[in-house]
């Protein structure tokens, strides 16, 4: 669910190693960045819709992924696909760290890009900082 | 009693002014600065800018000591977790969320919240109820017993006219509370007879409404 870079970047690749992918956006328009190559369908419409879930497949689903731009429309749809549906493996993006946090305690399986892109960033700043004294005499 | 309203669309524009002038201790909080200083000028200081669903807005608004939260925001996933909020992290006692689509009534009530309100289905319920010649009229639903008040309209053509309460075969889980006769309230007993014109007010269980339906309208 959310056909923006990172909706669209994953569904291509799961699309690629075989598995059977449904994208759900609410914009027709943003299908257009899964490309000619894509084998998968495509649902118009919002997640947090029980019907849309439906014509998406839900109820075959193994897994489902939340990726909109919008933590609680995320938070909402993987609530209802998890405690209603009943798929297995649900996943959910989540921005804010402080929901982020909360949720994953109310047992979502969250990833927080701000948390991680921090972290990296912070991690690539110290390497660089060490970088200058051992990487003079090169 | 401390009340945290999140959202000032007219729903929570109104529920703040009422509960104000009844003089409970009230915040509103509302994300648009303009309506923030508009709504100071006529209410006083008991509007607060910030978006809701953000733990560090509900954390300066002193949700910690709410009693209650309610959550009127126009879009659903903001009310859900406007309320899931303030339930997990702030232990408030009592969430309140607005539902703008009514299929998610349901939804709400399985993740937690103790009370929803659709205004579409308040709508269509005081509709049907206004509809000549409804049989069966669904009055109230009391979620937390799954129960429901019910009212049943008798008609000249009904089986049941001048026969006792008692020889009346309704579903085994239904209460018969109250009979409406012209002005007058009768509490009914078995030898109560139905006459054309009565209305019939039940306490049923939701899930032997249709057979309630069905018994009294035959």
């Amino acid at each position: 669910m959310g056909c923006g870079r990172v909706g669209s970047t994953l569904a291509r690749s799961l699309d690629a190693e075989g598995h059977h992918v449904t994208v759900i956006d609410r914009n027709q328009h943003q299908f257009q960045r899964l490309g000619t190559d894509f084998h998968g369908a495509t649902v118009r419409g919002t997640g947090i819709d029980e019907d849309v879930l439906r014509r998406a497949g839900i109820e075959e689903a193994d897994v489902f992924v939340a990726v909109t731009n919008g933590d609680n429309t995320s938070i909402m749809a993987s609530q209802i696909v998890q405690e209603i549906f009943e798929v297995p493996h649900v996943v959910t993006r989540i921005y804010d760290p402080v929901r982020e946090q909360l949720y994953r305690s109310l047992g979502l399986d969250t990833v927080c890009p701000t948390t991680l892109i921090a972290g990296l960033v912070h991690e690539k700043l110290r390497d660089n900082a060490t970088v200058p004294s051992s990487g003079g005499a090169g | 009693m401390f009340i945290l309203v999140i959202g000032g669309g007219k729903i929570g524009y109104y529920l703040t002014k009422t509960l104000v002038s009844e003089g409970y201790e009230v915040l509103l909080i509302e994300r648009d600065q303009h309506k923030v200083v508009t709504f100071t000028d006529r209410f006083g200081a008991v509007v607060m800018q910030g978006d809701g669903a953000e733990a560090a807005t509900l954390q300066r608004a002193g949700a910690s000591r709410a009693n209650v939260v309610i959550a009127t925001t126009g879009e659903d996933e903001d009310n859900l977790v406007i309320c899931q909020l303030a339930k997990r992290m702030f232990q408030v006692g009592h969430v309140m969320a607005r539902v703008n689509n009514p299929k998610n009534e349901e939804i709400f009530k399985r993740l937690g919240i103790d009370t929803t309100v659709s205004v579409t289905n308040i709508i269509l319920s005081y509709m049907e109820q206004s509809l000549p010649d409804r049989p069966l009229t669904h009055l109230l639903t009391l979620s937390h017993a799954d129960l429901a008040i019910v009212e049943a309209s008798i008609t000249g053509r009904s089986p049941h006219i001048g026969r006792p309460l008692s020889d009346v075969k309704l579903p085994p889980d239904v209460a018969v509370s109250a009979i409406i006769r012209g002005e007058d309230l009768l509490i009914p007993g078995p030898e109560t007879r139905l006459q054309p014109g009565d209305e019939v007010i039940a306490v049923t269980h939701r899930a032997s409404e249709e057979l309630l339906r069905e018994a009294l309208s035959r």
